[in-house]
């Protein structure tokens, strides 16, 4: 079997995608980061091959996420690129004709807009992460609630409770306050949606003329309640993909499809996940900018460095790539 | 006498040459850095934008250098920076320093008034030598502002990766190191000659953005984390709104050298959109997005220090702008991170979305693959 791997590394979750020639998923992989990327994608490559059956061959690399570059170095991609990039793909390749994409991870959220199937327009949360991934999850926990039934406890609720939206402290505060007052945990958690979709569309989605069809995608549009909220929201019905916690690793696999047409996967194989990568940072003391450079090895050998401004140190190493 | 002025891009060769003009001795502080930056933020009142804080960071560098007199410029407008000087100065009061000061600020009336304060700095030389110096630093402006035109227009189409990047360094040095007008104009053209001598591929497809925003952000590469060599890197020709030698002559000789592009056309643009000045370069802002749509730009990213009120008001009205003349805006705020991977993913988003648009989805990735 020939396929194409994608693969995208978040700061909360790493993911990996096995996609086949037909473009349909063959296996998906959701990792936790937990602040070591590499680590991550080489257990991730480990359980893709473990799951995968013996002669598969990967004709094509893809990485995307914060983490890409890092990733791209130690897989040997073929291609590398933007999580907006890889999310529009990814959704007009699952849901044809789609005109505008949710997307709310770990730490961001973004809204993308397509008209004729190309990016027309999106936007990136700047200054405030309210409303993404990780603080469902703290409020999750604080609630002593299992995030994975968030979506079906907020779905019980027939009274939501108003809850202030804006930023995630006043979210907090008055969320104490409400339950102190006595009110039931699912009219909280809908009303938490509520507010988080609330601030979703007046903080990411300003101005952005949202048409349907929508596709709600990330970690977080695994929250049925959620898509409710958002459903409610914009009065039309958002479509949650089948695989919409990996939507940048398929993109990634898809666009890695197209980049070794007629030409050769520079993938390193599966047995990346065994070699010995390393890390180090310094700080170049070349001028008063101090950058602090990190350098990648492998068994002792430099495969890239990045960090400084002037390119002193990642010039040595640059690859070739092609952009945009 | 002792000098030192805050860093904003390449303000330090101008300055710097109209100061030595006058044998008045100057004191360069390290260019902004992570130490600058920490030094300001750590004595800086926390909601003040960055640029004070860089500010702050470059005199208290300087003291150690033994800097004793700061020269900076004020203004007038809604803006805070108008303060700068006398906040910075009596913070570095309160931490003991023992600067004086002297404030640059744009003629309410007449160019005179700037003249006067210079004559605080210049003492007894004639004035003939200081209207000599001031136009030898404005004359080095305007090489410097060419010279970065042409690294604009040279990065994107470079064949060596870097090579735009090293030319410019040695092209400024140059610059800086004329010390008379003769010698300018001959350093000038080696200047050029270098610039030239990088070797180019002119058939390269590139997509054209426009910056605009706050003058500091746009002007100072740390402020601003590299933005136009980023978005050189990724393929973009860039223009900035604003050059150092344009608002040299728009504010402090009150568009006295007739020919120099000027504001004045962008604030006359904006007046459809926005219909009073709002401080700062916010009808700038906007009149320039405006103008680089008709000049056929493929976009415009607008660059602003967090808390930035003029350029708020102008982000808030650029969608529309954007919508109208069907020309895609980004805006990006800058602030105390140092890391740039967000910024590299926008830009990078932004880029692909340009390029798509502008080759009508050939040669480059449609979104639909499969």
């Amino acid at each position: 079997m020939h396929g194409y791997l994608g693969i995208d590394v978040g700061s909360v979750s790493t993911n990996l995608v096995f996609m086949g020639e037909d473009g349909n998923v063959k296996h998906s992989i959701y990792l936790r980061t937990q602040g070591e990327p590499i680590k991550a994608v080489q257990q991730g490559l480990q359980l893709m091959q473990a799951a995968l059956p013996a002669k598969t061959k990967v004709a094509g690399v893809g990485t995307t996420g914060s983490g890409r570059q890092l990733a791209g170095v130690i897989t040997g991609a073929d291609i590398i690129k933007n999580e907006i990039t890889t999310h529009a793909v990814a959704a007009s390749n699952v849901v044809p004709g789609v005109r505008t994409i949710l997307e709310i991870g770990g730490q961001d959220s973004k809204i993308i807009i397509l008209r004729n199937g190309v990016v027309a327009d999106f936007a990136m949360n700047t200054v405030c992460a309210a409303g993404t991934g990780s603080f469902l999850d703290q409020q999750a926990s604080r609630l002593g609630i299992d995030i994975r039934k968030f979506g079906t406890l907020a779905l019980q609720s027939t009274a939501p409770v108003r809850i202030a939206g804006r930023c995630a402290v006043f979210a907090e505060s008055d969320m104490i306050h409400k339950q102190q007052m006595g009110y039931a945990v699912p009219d909280i958690l809908a009303g938490l949606c509520e507010a988080l979709v609330r601030n979703y569309l007046n903080n990411v989605g300003k101005g952005k003329e949202i048409l349907p069809p929508v596709v709600f995608q990330g970690g977080v549009a695994a929250n049925s309640g959620m898509k409710w909220a958002f459903e409610q929201a914009l009065g039309m019905e958002v479509y949650v993909p089948p695989y919409h916690d990996v939507m940048g690793a398929l993109g990634a696999a898809m666009l890695a499809r197209e980049a070794t047409n007629r030409k050769n996967t520079s993938f390193r194989g599966f047995d990346t996940a065994e070699r010995d990568f390393r890390c180090t940072g310094f700080t170049c003391n070349g001028c008063s900018n101090m950058c602090e450079v990190l350098e990648i090895q492998e068994s002792g050998r430099v495969l890239a460095r990045w960090g400084d401004r002037c390119g002193r140190w990642s010039n040595i190493t640059t690859r070739e790539e092609k952009i945009s | 006498m002792k000098v030192v002025y805050p860093h904003m891009g390449n303000l330090w060769i101008c300055v710097k040459a109209m100061l030595e003009y006058l044998d008045i001795e100057v004191i360069l502080p390290p260019p902004c850095s992570k130490k600058t930056l920490m030094l300001g933020a750590k004595h800086a009142p926390e909601f003040a934008c960055l640029p004070l804080k860089l500010n702050l960071g470059n005199f208290m560098e300087a003291a150690e250098m033994g800097a004793d007199t700061i020269i900076m410029a004020g203004g007038c407008g809604p803006c805070r920076f108008g303060y700068y000087a006398q906040v910075e100065h009596a913070i570095l009061q309160d931490l003991g320093y023992g600067y004086g000061l002297v404030v640059l600020e744009p003629p309410e009336k007449h160019i005179g008034e700037l003249i006067t304060k210079i004559k605080c700095i210049t003492s007894n030389r004639s004035w003939l030598k200081v209207i000599d110096a001031v136009r030898f630093g404005y004359r080095k402006s305007l090489a410097v502002d060419e010279l970065e035109r042409m690294a604009h227009y040279a990065r994107p189409r470079e064949l060596e990766k870097g090579a735009t990047d090293r030319a410019l360094q040695r092209a400024l040095r140059d610059i800086a190191n004329a010390g008379s007008p003769a010698e300018l104009a001959a350093a000038r053209e080696r200047a050029e000659q270098i610039m030239h001598s990088v070797a180019l591929d002119r058939q390269r497809p590139v997509v054209r953005v426009g910056v605009v925003g706050e003058i500091y952000t746009l002007l100072e590469p740390f402020a601003n984390l590299d933005i136009e060599r980023k978005l050189g890197g990724m393929g973009v020709e860039v223009d900035r709104s604003i050059y150092l030698s344009e608002w040299v002559n728009d504010h402090l000789f009150m568009g006295l050298a007739r020919k120099a592009r000027s504001s004045k056309t962008a604030k006359r643009k904006a007046v459809t959109y926005l219909g009073h000045f709002v401080g700062g370069h916010g009808m700038e802002t906007v009149g320039n997005t405006i103008l680089y749509a008709e000049q056929g730009f493929d976009g415009v990213i607008q660059l602003l220090p967090f808390t930035c009120m003029p350029e708020i008001i102008a982000q808030s009205i650029l969608p529309k702008v954007s919508a109208d003349l069907d020309i895609p805006v980004m805006t990006l705020v800058v602030d105390e991170h140092s890391g740039d991977a967000g910024m590299v993913t926008r830009l990078e988003a932004f880029v692909d979305l340009l390029a798509r648009r502008k080759h009508n989805g050939r040669a480059v990735y449609r979104c639909t693959v499969i």
